[in-house]
């Protein structure tokens, strides 16, 4: 599909649009409809359609297998780590209340970092499977 | 007890079934996961489906809305979608392994070959 | 008028299902489980759960038809006509959906505001979340907040299947010989 320049050109115009609506999910999934699970959905599917224009070995060179696997750890790590300080704070995991002087903005500091945890490790596993299922093609 | 207010129910059923009918009939491992996902689904419609409330808004929070729709199955239906995406690319991952241990993708196939070794 | 809306999708959802089973090409039965997941996002946006019609249609539509696809690719396309008429099958599906129906005749209607499900935690995360976290979305607040520990182990889940599917198939080329130019170290 390299060779095609309407996909090419519609493609690079798309990409950048795909992740400002999942940024955008992202952090207004408090207020909105959104969160964590759907932007790193969203997320993923740029970097899939990337993939089925220009190629897995292309992708790949986006992002590397290793950084693949780190950030999909860093998603989880951040998630329990958001727990464990507020353990460490003197309240109990998973209680945000204690990371900011008021519960109030404890609670919001708290559902933000959950969720980009979320949105992180959701995007990271997205890309991964796409990668390995594609990537057990024969590519021309 | 009306039928109209249990029709939603019959709907999951049959859905369900369907899934479960392609499951165990089907020999080929790749519409087997195809009809559990059809199953999954029907699932995922029946929660939502008994936490909608008659006359009820989406629950996001607003001022002058009175009545909302119930969050808490919004909530596990919503991670479960995603929970399910993943298993269903484990389970094609096998399927692809299967096929290029096998050569096939049928499940009598597979038997046969098991039992001439 | 939202009863009929619901009434019309969830026909829909029937025939598409149908459809699915009667299809013997995978590719075909693919799309139909495509459309199926459209039809039911929009079911939920009916039913009002909006953060759910979205994951729906992004994971459902986007993400699963594309793995399945992408199987599909490596697999083959047709699947073997079953050589006799698969009757226990259809007999064990009747059985159990007669069972289910039965099931559901004392179940509260549809859109009940008395049912068991709507007074149970549901208002309390209504009523109590305004002044525990101050955030609108109901469903942001149970997943993140009141329900965190499922969330994270939900989360775990997902990680695992994503290492499991790295084992599995993992993201290296498979034949790197045919072309050995493109060899890349991981």
């Amino acid at each position: 599909m390299r060779d095609n320049p309407v996909l090419r050109v519609v493609t690079k115009i798309a990409i950048p649009l795909i992740l400002l609506f999942a940024l955008y999910v992202q952090f207004h999934g408090d207020y909105g409809p959104g969160g964590g699970f759907q932007a790193g959905v969203i997320f993923a599917a740029a970097f899939i359609l990337y993939a089925l224009v220009f190629g897995t070995r292309a992708a790949r060179t986006v992002v590397p297998p290793a950084v693949l696997r780190t950030v999909t750890a860093l998603g989880l790590i951040l998630f329990a780590g958001v727990g464990t300080v507020s353990q460490l704070l003197g309240s109990q995991f998973l209680d945000y209340d204690a990371l900011a002087d008021n519960p109030l903005h404890g609670q919001h500091i708290g559902i933000f970092l959950v969720e980009l945890g979320v949105g992180i490790t959701v995007a990271a596993v997205m890309i991964t499977l796409f990668l390995a299922f594609a990537g057990r093609q024969d590519e021309p | 007890m009306n039928a109209l207010g249990l029709y939603n129910y019959w709907i999951v059923i049959f859905l369900m079934m369907t899934g479960f009918y392609v499951v165990i009939a089907s020999g080929n491992l790749v519409k087997k996961i195809i009809g559990l996902n059809l199953f999954q689904a029907s699932v995922f419609i029946l929660y939502i489906s008994a936490g909608k409330v008659s006359g009820g808004s989406a629950p996001i929070l607003r001022e002058g809305i009175e009545s909302y729709s119930n969050p808490l199955p919004h909530v596990l239906i919503l991670t479960a979608i995603v929970v399910g995406v993943a298993t269903t690319a484990l389970g094609l991952a096998l399927v692809v392994r299967i096929r290029e241990a096998y050569g096939t993708a049928e499940e009598d196939e597979i038997h046969r070959q098991d039992e001439s070794l | 008028m939202i009863e009929l809306v619901n009434f019309v999708l969830l026909g829909l959802l029937a025939v598409t299902a149908l459809a699915a089973i009667r299809l013997h090409d995978l590719f075909a039965v693919t799309m139909m489980f495509g459309i199926y997941s459209l039809l039911a996002a929009v079911v939920f946006v009916v039913l009002d759960a909006v953060d759910v019609a979205f994951t729906e249609a992004a994971v459902g539509v986007g993400i699963s038809t594309i793995l399945m696809l992408a199987t599909i690719g490596l697999v083959g396309r047709q699947e073997r006509r079953p050589s006799h008429r698969p009757l226990l099958p259809l007999a064990v599906v009747i059985v159990t959906g007669a069972a289910l129906v039965y099931g559901t005749l004392d179940m509260p209607g549809f859109g009940d505001p008395d049912a068991p499900v709507q007074r149970h935690v549901a208002p309390r995360y209504l009523e109590q979340s305004p002044e525990e976290i101050g955030i609108p979305n109901v469903v942001t607040v149970v997943l993140a907040s009141y329900r965190g520990y499922d969330t994270l182990g939900e989360l775990t889940v997902i990680f695992t299947a994503g290492v499991g599917i790295l084992a599995l198939l993992g993201l290296r080329r498979r034949r790197p010989s045919t072309q050995p130019t493109e060899q890349e170290k991981t």
